[in-house]
């Protein structure tokens, strides 16, 4: 995919590819911040419950928080692996990573229904509306991010990693940490802090 | 996978419509930019002249007023994000490569995926035309008229799935020429050393990539607003409207930058070329740039005066709204600086330029005006906003750009366009802009409000109008002037030679047109306005530069080759968004060619092996 582009002469000698991740990184960081800003608005604006106390189940986040955040510490042992030419950590560690992404996945699929089972929809209330788009917006992230990871497990299992292109798994584990960056973000400002909202009154005391 | 990419077979040869379809050449894909966004700019114009004709005289019936709010709606869209914006990116791809010493952008597909989504952006935009469900609520589109009970019909879907499209448009764009500028200038070219132009470029992209995320969660949550039952935007349901405003404008204020920083840049290359002289406070004109483009984040609330967010928050917005218009006075200076004791030629180029700096200070004073946001209240949402924005817009960054077809004509077609035919142009424009706004700060602060379909005659407002609409026949005129000179000049304009105005820029010393790889040996810079230095230096060597770098044999240098896959992937996004407006099921197909279309990107090279090797 990039034999060439490694080599090539960049004013900065940064790669091409990894600057461009990093500037889309800095451009998602605005599209993250206006759906929390959008969250944070309208915290307490729900007229109707349910609200966050009802529904919000901490500790169980706090399991698939901790599960997204081991995936990172697996990606790095992978990009580590693949700068060694470990052939066999890459397999694991791409795998391991994939693996607790998917648990975290799992999680939120199952907090999505749990949720819509307590009466939490999209249209039943702001706090719905809110929460659903912000965390859904974030899980499309982890999904896109596993699609990615997966297609590397396959250049894995032919061989095709290797230092001399460990800039492909380099450029994926920089997305990988930033989706698990912004969770963090999210699960100290809808479950820290405002897990606990009751009604609209709390909110405007 | 390698299945999937032998299915295409590489596209090859650079003729026919395909060679188009599929090319990853900076140079044809600004060239497609520009014709496309100068169509739209007619089918805006067109839009407007509807309005003039109906607004000529009162109480008129010419259109009904569903019909004049499809139409200010339109205008205002199709300007700024087909017209203005894509002509702007036009120059980006034509000149930012050849200005920097560089082949092509850092990503050519990127960069022809940018284009088709624009246009098949633009083009869902406008198909609600044939459906006869044309969005009708103003370019802001202001909550909570956007939402099902008072926009029924699936008009702001059109609006808001074609603005998402062409945001992802602008977002691929962006990404690419930030990292096309900072990473592939030739050896020498410093920061300090780039052309202003290039700077601007800079600027405009970073704004960009930080701005359109900001009203994708806007539209993000419109969309969901009418189609999946949420109630963002809807105040009985604790929805509050205002959020959509705060959206919207800060993506909207720092998207004004985007629109004029690149006309800026322009002018900045036209005035030390045409004055014989180096721009004026060169560092002071890039850090003006750079302090409107942080600024630009810290002033959106001046479109909201009239909402009553509060003394303070005013307060502070009248203050960094009134502090942004300094580093832009400093850059006024400063032009005018490069001009005084200059050696000027007046060529249409340099008028044009002209023109930019004494509209862009009117539309730059009554910008003020608005600042203080006593005075807004009066101006709010009258016909004096309507001047004021025409004034920087046209005035401003249309005026630049123009300045910008007539400076690099004849790089990209080894032609020149008639000067007679192109002065006649300029003073149709500059005459015609100000018979057609400069009436409408009168009407404004008499009191005329924005985005009414007819008046009554008793307010006296009838001849200032009747004026406007005159003014716009001589705009028109001025229009058709252009397409003239423009399909003259192509067809047997005068040769140009590779450096008619003895030019500083690098992308003057070579060939007109450029050959397919622009430089054969990618040069040393050595200080800004490099190749005055080097004519400078061969001239007092005695042996003067008369001609252009030479070709050399195109098969000795590796170009990115043509490539299907960005047709596909944009392809496939359009179809996505218009799946939305019809049946899901179409969003479905679009997702999977989206997703075969980036797989087979992904598993091609960028430059196909050659079979000769």
């Amino acid at each position: 995919m990039a034999h060439a582009a490694e080599h090539e002469y960049t004013t900065t000698g940064l790669n091409h590819r990894k600057l461009l991740m990093w500037v889309f990184l800095g451009s998602d960081c605005m599209f993250f911040a206006s759906l929390i800003a959008t969250y944070m608005v309208y915290r307490g604006q729900s007229l109707n419950g349910p609200y966050p106390i009802d529904i919000i189940d901490v500790p169980l986040t706090t399991i698939s928080t901790f599960v997204l955040l081991m995936s990172s510490f697996a990606m790095v042992q992978a990009l580590s692996a693949t700068n060694a030419n470990n052939q066999r950590g890459i397999r694991i560690w791409l795998f391991v990573t994939i693996i607790l992404g998917g648990i975290f996945i799992a999680f939120q699929a199952y907090e999505f229904n749990a949720f819509k089972n307590e009466g939490l929809t999209l249209g039943v209330n702001l706090f719905g509306a809110t929460f659903f788009t912000l965390t859904g917006f974030h899980g499309a992230h982890v999904a896109l991010g596993l699609i990615w990871l997966t297609a590397l497990l396959i250049l894995g299992f032919k061989g095709r990693l290797s230092p001399a292109t460990s800039l492909d798994v380099e450029i994926a584990a920089l997305y990988w940490h930033f989706v698990d960056i912004v969770w963090i973000v999210i699960f100290t400002l809808l479950y820290l802090i405002a897990g606990f909202d009751t009604g609209p009154a709390i909110a405007a005391g | 996978m390698a299945a999937i990419t032998d299915v295409l077979a590489r596209p090859t040869g650079y003729s026919g419509i395909w060679s188009w379809l599929t090319t990853v050449d900076h140079k044809r894909i600004g060239l497609l930019y520009g014709f496309s966004a100068f169509a739209f700019l007619l089918i805006g114009g067109i839009e407007a002249g509807v309005m003039r004709m109906q607004l000529s005289q009162a109480d008129n019936s010419l259109v009904d007023p569903a019909t004049f709010n499809q139409m200010f709606t339109m205008h205002g869209t199709t300007m700024i994000f087909m017209a203005i914006m894509p002509l702007s990116a036009a120059f980006f791809n034509l000149i930012v490569p050849l200005a920097i010493g560089a082949r092509d952008v850092a990503f050519p597909r990127l960069n022809a995926f940018s284009y088709w989504a624009f246009l098949f952006g633009a083009l869902l935009m406008h198909s609600s035309f044939l459906v006869n469900q044309v969005p009708d609520a103003g370019w802001f589109s202001y909550a909570n008229l956007t939402e099902k009970p008072f926009s029924g019909n699936d008009a702001m879907d059109f609006w808001a799935l074609g603005l998402q499209v062409l945001g992802i448009s602008s977002l691929a764009a962006g990404f690419n020429f930030i990292v096309t500028i900072i990473n592939m200038r030739a050896p020498g070219m410093h920061l300090m050393r780039m052309p202003v132009f290039i700077w601007m470029t800079l600027i405009t992209s970073i704004l960009l990539v930080l701005a359109f995320p900001v009203i994708t969660v806007g539209l993000i949550e419109l969309t969901m607003d009418r189609n999946f039952g949420t109630h963002f935007f809807i105040p009985a349901s604790g929805g509050d409207p205002i959020l959509w405003q705060h959206l919207f404008w800060v993506f909207g204020h720092p998207e004004v930058y985007i629109l004029i920083l690149p006309a800026m840049g322009i002018v900045s290359e036209v005035f030390p070329t045409f004055s014989r002289k180096p721009l004026f406070g060169y560092p002071f004109i890039v850090f003006s740039g750079i302090v409107i483009g942080m600024m630009g984040w810290a002033v959106w609330s001046h479109h909201m005066f009239t909402v009553g967010l509060g003394s303070i928050a005013t307060s502070v917005f009248v203050i960094t709204t009134m502090l942004i218009g300094v580093p832009t006075g400093v850059k006024i200076f400063n032009w005018i600086a490069t001009m005084w004791g200059g050696s000027i030629t007046f060529s249409t180029s340099m008028l044009f330029a002209i023109g930019f700096v004494a509209l862009f200070i009117v539309g730059g004073l009554s910008g003020v005006s608005h600042a203080v946001a006593p005075s807004d209240r009066q101006q709010q949402d009258t016909y004096y906003i309507v001047a004021h924005l025409h004034y920087v817009l046209f005035g401003g960054s249309l005026m630049g750009l123009f300045a910008g077809v007539y400076y690099w004509f004849p790089k990209f077609t080894g032609k020149l366009i008639s000067e007679k035919l192109g002065k006649w142009h300029f003073w149709l424009f500059f005459i015609g802009m100000n018979v057609t706004f400069f009436p409408m700060h009168f009407v404004g602060l008499n009191g005329m409000p924005r985005r009414i379909y007819t008046y009554s005659s008793d307010y006296g407002w009838e001849w200032l109008n009747m004026l406007s609409s005159a003014g716009y026949f001589i705009i028109f005129l001025g229009v058709i002037i252009f397409m003239v000179a423009f399909v003259r000049a192509m067809r047997n304009g005068r040769p140009s030679g590779h450096d008619p105005w003895d030019a500083p820029g690098l992308e003057w010393s070579i060939s007109s047109p450029p050959p397919e790889y622009n430089f054969a040996e990618i040069p040393q810079v050595e200080g800004l306005d490099h190749y005055w230095i080097m004519k400078r230096r061969a001239a007092a060597e005695g042996n003067p530069i008369t001609r252009p770098e030479p070709h050399v044999d195109p098969r000795t240098i590796h170009m990115p080759s043509p490539s299907y896959w960005p047709l596909i992937v944009a392809f496939g996004t359009i179809w996505l968004a218009g799946g939305l407006l019809t049946h899901y099921a179409l969003s479905f197909m679009g997702g999977i060619i989206v997703i075969i279309g980036i797989v087979g990107w992904g598993n091609e090279p960028p430059t196909a092996r050659d079979p000769q090797h």
